[in-house]
């Protein structure tokens, strides 16, 4: 909301609405966890927004998820073949992709297929006056439609995470196996066999992060839109671009908390 | 018919809103500067206005979607502005707003509009009371056999007219029309006019219809009051209103009445 005139900045208009931004979003965040605990519940719509935004998602990830678990297998080849290590491939596999490839490929897919479609979708019931439709009939728009998505995207980005890490050890297996001739059995007892057990729970956690993100900045986004269909058409656009930024720098924050715990 | 609703009104003298005092700005744009405004029950009273003069400002300040800077906005008994969430929501379930532009839920097919209001307020209902309730408040439009349509395949006056039922289905004592008839034709016009008194006369609201049009003005409400550089002209018959020199309210009825 451009309210000021050009003079009665506290620092300069830009700076100025990046403060006034990020207080938004603080405020809308913290919004979200006083209403969750208030009731009413949604149960229904959150187990409704759970399918919504899984079936979104679960084709692209299929297909990204298998063909990144074999590409990145192929591509990994050739320097552990100049030390005769080709053996290690589904050790490393497993790691990378348990690690790092499954939690980011699932979330940056979901940030474009569910987060613009979330900031879509809420933008086009502000500029309708949807949202205010509701609050004039005593229904909490925020709850119905903030605290469902959100807490449906927290129960399906993990569950689409442990997906994709499937379906691209199955795309790596495939490319191991092609080469190789490793069984599966032998494939996933290598995959598995330096996976630990901080490993799964830094996926989990990632992932818990990267669904909130996903979803809260979607919804705030949305709610927030301004002006008419160009509003709706920015909204779904600025969801996708911060949610992407958001995602990297908690993928980088988490790592750097996960190495210190494990060498600690 | 006219005379009975004049008589009507003489009794029940009594206000369902009050306003005194009202402001609102949005960053430097004053809109509203000194509303003063009353409304007794069973009165339907129109406002007039250019767009832009801040009619839907007002009453969404009236439900409570905008903040006012200052003044006293009373609804019902009720100081809006001082309510906590619980209270403003009891309020909202007795002042019913149809928005200009409908506002149709477009994820939701007709049916599922009006029920939504009802079984996310109202938990009890059983399936049958709600279906009866819809179906109501569908025939009370004259829309009953749209219920399984998607907003999107409705003409604009059908959307209007399923906003109202939508509105009326929670039963309000107050009615906020904004701009019942901008954008239809002479035909739909007169129907929902016609919807409007009806729904004074059955379920005896009170109401503000904000609208540009005189007939519509006049058919639906016993005042008229016309909103001016953000406050009220004194008169509220429609007659007084348009002995006053003002070059906007000479406009309006130049526009209404020499076409
Ligand atoms: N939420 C808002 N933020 C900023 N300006 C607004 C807002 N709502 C209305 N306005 C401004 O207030 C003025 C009055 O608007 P409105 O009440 O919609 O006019 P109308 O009398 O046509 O219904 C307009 O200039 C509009 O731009
Ligand atoms: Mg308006």
């Amino acid at each position: 909301m451009n309210d000021k005139k050009p003079g009665k900045y506290v620092i300069s208009r830009g700076l100025d609405q990046f403060f006034i931004g990020v207080s938004d979003a603080y405020r809308f965040t913290t919004r979200f966890f006083k209403e969750l605990f208030k009731p009413p519940f949604y149960f229904r719509e959150t187990v409704n927004q759970c399918f919504e935004i899984g079936l979104k998602a679960l084709p692209l990830i299929s297909v990204t998820g298998f063909i990144i678990g074999l590409v990145f297998t192929k591509q990994s080849r050739p320097s552990l073949e100049d030390f005769g290590a080709t053996s290690w491939l589904p050790s490393l596999m497993g790691i990378a992709i348990l690690r790092a490839l499954g939690p980011l490929v699932t979330s940056l897919i979901s940030a474009g297929k569910v987060g613009s479609s979330i900031g879509a979708e809420l933008g086009s019931m502000k500029v309708t006056e949807q949202i205010d439709a509701m609050e004039v009939s005593a229904i909490n728009p925020f709850k119905y439609l903030v605290v469902t998505r959100v807490l449906a995207s927290l129960v399906t980005i993990p569950l689409l995470t442990f997906y994709c890490i499937v379906v691209g050890l199955l795309g790596s297996y495939v490319n191991v196996n092609m080469e190789e001739a490793t069984g599966f059995i032998a494939y996933f007892k290598g995959a598995f066999s330096s996976i630990g057990f901080l490993d799964i729970i830094t996926s989990l956690v990632k992932s818990l992060f990267f669904g909130f993100t996903i979803a809260i900045v979607g919804c705030y986004k949305g709610y927030n839109a301004t002006s008419g269909t160009r509003g709706v058409g920015r909204a779904a656009n600025q969801a996708v671009v911060l949610s992407m930024f958001l995602i990297f720098l908690e993928e980088m924050l988490i790592v750097q908390v996960v190495n210190w715990i494990r060498y600690f | 018919m006219t005379e009975d609703r004049k008589l009507d009104q003489d009794v029940m003298r009594e206000p369902v809103i009050e306003i005194k005092g009202l402001y609102k700005s949005f960053g430097d744009l004053e809109v509203l500067k000194g509303v003063d405004f009353n409304l007794q029950k069973g009165q339907n009273i129109a406002v007039l206005g250019k767009s832009g003069t801040g009619k839907s400002v007002l009453i969404k300040i009236i439900v409570g979607l905008l903040k006012p800077d200052r003044g006293s906005v009373n609804v019902l008994g009720k100081e809006v502005n001082q309510l906590n969430a619980k209270e403003l929501d009891a309020l909202r379930l007795r002042v019913g707003f149809s928005f200009q532009n409908s506002a149709l839920y477009d994820s939701m097919n007709v049916f599922q509009n009006l029920s939504f209001p009802l079984t996310m307020n109202f938990k009890k209902l059983s399936k049958a009371e709600v279906k009866d309730e819809v179906m109501d408040a569908l025939e009370a439009v004259g829309l009953a056999d749209k219920a399984k349509q998607m907003p999107a395949g409705l003409s604009g006056g059908q959307r209007k007219r399923i906003g109202i039922a939508r509105t009326l289905i929670l039963k309000p004592e107050i009615m906020l029309y904004d701009e019942p008839t901008s954008g239809l034709d002479p035909v739909t016009c007169t129907e929902i006019n016609e919807l409007i008194v009806e729904m004074q006369e059955r379920y005896h609201t009170s109401a503000i219809v904000i609208t540009h049009d005189l007939t519509c003005a006049k058919t639906t409400s016993q005042k008229v009051a016309m909103l001016i550089d953000g406050s009220f002209t004194k008169s509220e018959n429609f007659e007084d209103l348009f002995d006053i020199e003002h070059p906007q309210i000479k406009s309006f009825y130049n526009y209404n009445f020499t076409k």
